[in-house]
């Protein structure tokens, strides 16, 4: 599966890329497309084989079969000091007996470039990533969120065509996580480089990527935009993974749908309603009580036992204060309602 | 354990005893100290009859220990040297990759100091009259060769298990190729590793007597010199000075070899 | 801010011809890593597997050769006849002897080993820790043949020992334990006692470190779980660290028994004239020239310590190591 904008060149081609570990497919028959200036995500669960795949475009892994192409060059057989990809490593990978400045012109003291040049290079790139001052220190003397952009530095520094982030933000506390995610993206978009972004948080991938791949044992089962993924996923384990979603199955939804698929529905778009309220033509229905409700700030989440047998998730924006929500109690009969045409209808 | 948090203290029983233990362990090296400066010369007479430093000027001139020191400061160098090379070499193809016949190439290279010196020393002897070869300095530096292997390889496997493999895909990512990756990230981290290998293997082959004994021609080691010196009375004084200079010769490395480790520890 | 926008290229070969053949040859390790491993293996292997492993073999199949009594050559033709010869009763004294020296040294280093391996392991802070660390270390590297000398000049009859004897006017006591029968003797240095004080003395670091790592290794919450539970410190330390340091223990037995299974310097500078197995070996291949027969009683500590090692592995010792 994949899906590319034919007006941009294709930074990275991966054709039929297998990555096979004795009888454990990691990667499992792989045809992708990455488009040059692209933020594009691979998202999974761990052992799905995002990783392995980035691995395999950064060149720590040989792969049992297919091809990868780097702006129209094969790289399989490239050794990864001679592939123009940079790592940004999920344990930030600083060497320990360099300096910070030391670290970022490593690169640079490998391709023999001038002392003076190198030094000036440097320290560009920590007046990018905003911390200009910290070149004569150790890695071991900065904190998580430091060593994360003079990894991204060390990297960029390199001027790569394609730079590969390794869940680079997993360690960090929420807060620093939110805001290196803007960072991030802006640094990308300034700079205009293709960056292939791991992660296995979907509202990562949702905030920064331009694409989305998902993976799932080793396969893409979905590429595309964030909305894409988002709001029509095509297989239910897409429509689980991204976000949480409701999955009725066909048994429970066919009274509902009048269809006999099982169907998704994603827990904001329901709405709550009393108990004989109407029914619009758009809109399909189902009655339940109250089972579970879940104060979170934001919004309260209600589960609800359906009298046809399941139970559905919905949350509902607190745009009231909680006084209002009090009224809804735990056994009380209510009404769902959602749009016929925000129905994922699954396949399997 | 921290006793701090468990709130007890060791008692005054368990501190006499380790005291006791530490004396013991230390109080025959300070009796040759003692008996290398006294005026006695022919018995070991105890407490010495006066304390003199003449027995040192004595032994700094006696040829037959300079050629004994000697011989086992080449040796040990040597051997040492060696052993840098094959167990920095072997713990770089041992420390990760799962391959057939790791074990049993580990298990080789432990070999021979796990097995009692006495048959690493008769099997040498017999394999090299075997082949006719005549023992000289270069047998010597054989037998040691292959036991001083196994420290400097314990060492260094043991910082390369520790050093996170990211740094070297990061080097390799950053255009380094394995040599460079080597030069610059690897041998750095492992450099005192090496050094504290280096100077324990120094030490533990200088010191070295049985192997020696049986790999050894009409040369004497060090401590072959001595072993030979203990049915010989009058030479006592001599003897107990050249005691003395091999603890001190060894006490340095050794004590390099602990800061060594200490230092890459913390940081 | 825009990074200068001109494409590089995709794949670098770095400048200079004279690095180029240094980049193949690692290009070339990088594509077959089976390689690079036999290259960075290969010394290791010539060196030890043919030179040391090789000695080893050779050594075996002497064992089952013998030597001829008449000719005083050795008799290239495989036989069972030296490995008979081990039944002696002078021979099977021998391997008694020493085994139970063993055993007994083992033993002693256990007890006396024990108070500073656990002191070191709970009770030193960092820095006291690292001082003792290195007291320890300093006896285990340093000179053997001089520290067994130190125990001559000690033992010596004028010696150090005797002399605090007297003071202490303990003299009967000492003649008393002398005549003990079998290992008792003339004097200490000539006495099997005396060669079990060096033997414990000259090994005991190598009892004291496994030690202070098994103890490490408890964890705290443990001991607090059981003063919870209510038991008193004697019986914390009975039901709840002992067990625990045991295998500790074990692997530091390892050492003691299997070096003083092979060792044949110390009984001959502390001790009667009867033979350890180490002395009985090197008598044999000297002036004898019995290699075969050397060879063979070579095997039986090799054997007792496999044995040893299996039943040491049973009890835990190998994670202790």
């Amino acid at each position: 599966m994949s899906s590319s904008t034919p007006d941009r060149e294709v930074a990275i081609r991966l054709h039929r890329l297998s990555r096979h570990f004795g009888d454990v497919k990691a990667v499992d028959d792989i045809t992708l497309d990455i488009c040059d200036g692209e933020f594009f995500t691979l998202l999974g669960p761990s052992g799905s084989g995002k990783t392995t795949c980035l691995r395999l475009v950064a060149g720590f892994e040989q792969p049992t079969s297919g091809h990868i192409e780097l702006f129209g060059e094969h790289v399989e057989s490239t050794p990864p000091y001679e592939r123009n990809v940079n790592t940004v490593f999920q344990d930030y990978a600083l060497f320990p007996h360099m300096t910070v400045e030391e670290n970022i012109a490593y690169g640079l003291m490998i391709k023999k470039v001038p002392k003076n040049e190198r030094k000036r290079r440097a320290q560009e790139m920590l007046d990018l990533v905003q911390l200009p001052n910290v070149g004569n220190r150790r890695p071991n003397q900065l904190s998580g969120g430091q060593k994360q952009r003079i990894a991204l530095a060390r990297a960029l520094v390199m001027e790569p065509r394609v730079l590969l982030l390794d869940e680079p933000l997993g360690a960090l506390d929420l807060k620093l996580r939110q805001q290196m995610q803007v960072e991030l993206k802006s640094i990308q978009q300034n700079i205009g480089i293709t960056f292939i972004f791991v992660t296995h948080d979907q509202e990562e991938a949702l905030t920064m990527s331009d694409r989305i791949a998902v993976f799932n044992a080793g396969k893409i089962e979905q590429v595309g935009t964030p909305t894409e993924v988002y709001e029509h996923p095509k297989t239910k384990f897409v429509a689980g993974f991204v976000g949480t979603t409701n999955i009725l199955d066909t048994q429970i939804a066919q009274p509902i749908t009048g269809q006999s698929t099982p169907i998704a529905i994603r827990p904001e778009k329901i709405v709550m309603e009393s108990v004989e309220s109407p029914v619009p033509e758009d809109r399909y229905f189902a009655d339940g009580s109250i089972n579970e409700i879940l104060y979170l700030g934001v919004n309260t989440r209600y589960k609800i036992a359906l009298e046809s047998g399941g139970e559905i998730v919905l949350l509902r924006q607190n745009m009231v204060e909680a006084t209002e929500q009090t009224q809804q109690q735990l056994g009380q009969r209510v009404r769902l309602l959602w749009r016929k045409d925000h129905t994922l209808h699954l396949s399997s | 354990m921290r006793s701090k948090s468990f709130g007890q203290d060791a008692g005054i029983g368990l501190k006499i005893a380790t005291g006791l233990v530490l004396l013991f362990l230390h109080f025959p090296v300070w009796v040759i100290f003692l008996y290398a400066f006294t005026t006695e010369e022919a018995s070991f007479r105890f407490p010495p009859p006066g304390l003199t430093t003449q027995w040192i000027g004595v032994t700094l001139q006696r040829e037959d220990f300079w050629e004994a020191f000697s011989l086992s400061l080449r040796t040990a160098s040597v051997a040492t040297l060696s052993a840098i090379v094959l167990g920095t070499l072997a713990s770089m193809a041992l420390a990760r990759t799962n391959f057939f016949g790791r074990e049993p190439i580990s298990l080789m290279i432990i070999l021979p100091i796990a097995l009692p010196g006495i048959v690493t020393g008769i099997a040498l002897r017999s394999a090299i009259s075997l082949m006719g070869i005549d023992f000289s300095y270069w047998t010597i530096v054989l037998g040691h060769a292959t036991f001083t292997v196994v420290i400097v390889y314990n060492n260094v496997v043991a910082r390369l298990r520790r050093t996170s493999h990211s740094l070297t895909e990061a080097s390799m990512d950053l255009g380094a190729s394995p040599f460079q990756t080597f030069r610059y990230i690897i041998l750095p981290r492992i450099s005192t590793a090496i050094l504290a290998g280096a100077m324990l293997a120094f030490a533990l082959s200088f010191d070295e007597v049985i192997v020696t004994t049986f790999t050894a021609g009409q040369q004497q080691t060090l401590p072959i010199w001595i072993f030979s010196q203990l049915t010989r009375p009058r030479d006592r004084p001599v003897t107990n000075v050249a005691a003395m200079f091999v603890m001190i010769a060894t006490f340095v490395p050794i004590v390099i070899a602990y800061y060594a480790t200490r230092e890459t520890d913390e940081s | 801010m825009a990074i200068d926008t001109k494409p590089s290229p995709v794949t670098s070969s770095i400048q200079g011809d004279n690095t180029s053949s240094l980049r193949r040859i690692a290009n070339y390790f990088y594509q077959h890593p089976n390689y690079a491993l036999l290259a960075l293996l290969l010394p290791i292997l010539l060196w030890l597997g043919v030179v040391y492993v090789g000695s080893l073999l050779a050594l075996i199949t002497q064992s089952f050769y013998s030597l001829d009594q008449f000719t005083g050559l050795i008799s290239r033709e495989f036989t069972l006849e030296t490995y008979a010869q081990l039944f002696t009763i002078a021979n099977i004294e021998i391997f008694t002897r020493t085994t139970v020296m063993a055993a007994v040294v083992t033993v002693t280093c256990a007890v006396v080993a024990f108070p500073l391996g656990y002191f070191m392991g709970r009770f030193a802070g960092p820095r006291q820790k690292g001082i003792l660390y290195l007291m320890v270390l300093l006896p285990l590297w340093s000179s053997y043949i001089v520290r067994v000398y130190s125990w001559k000049l000690i033992l010596a009859q004028e010696g150090m020992f005797n002399w605090l004897v007297t003071q202490l006017q303990l003299n009967g006591l000492l003649d008393m334990v002398l005549s003990i029968p079998v290992i008792g003797g003339p004097s200490l240095s000539i006495s099997f006692i005396g060669t079990w004080i060096v033997f414990v003395y000259i090994w005991l670091p190598y009892m004291i470190l496994p030690i202070q790592a098994a103890v490490e290794r408890v964890p705290s919450s443990l001991l607090q779980a059981s003063a919870d539970l209510g038991a008193k410190p004697g019986t914390t330390f009975r039901k709840v660290i002992l067990p625990m340091v045991f295998p500790g223990m074990v692997a530091g037995s390892i050492f003691t028994f299997s070096l003083t299974l092979g060792d044949y310097i110390i009984p001959g500078v502390i001790g009667n004239s009867r033979y350890f197995i180490g002395q009985a070996v090197y008598a044999h291949q000297g002036t004898a020239g019995n290699i075969p027969l050397a060879a063979a009683m070579t095997v039986v500590p090799i054997v007792i310590m496999i044995v040893y090692l299996l039943i040491a592995r049973r009890l835990g010792a190998f994670d202790a190591l």
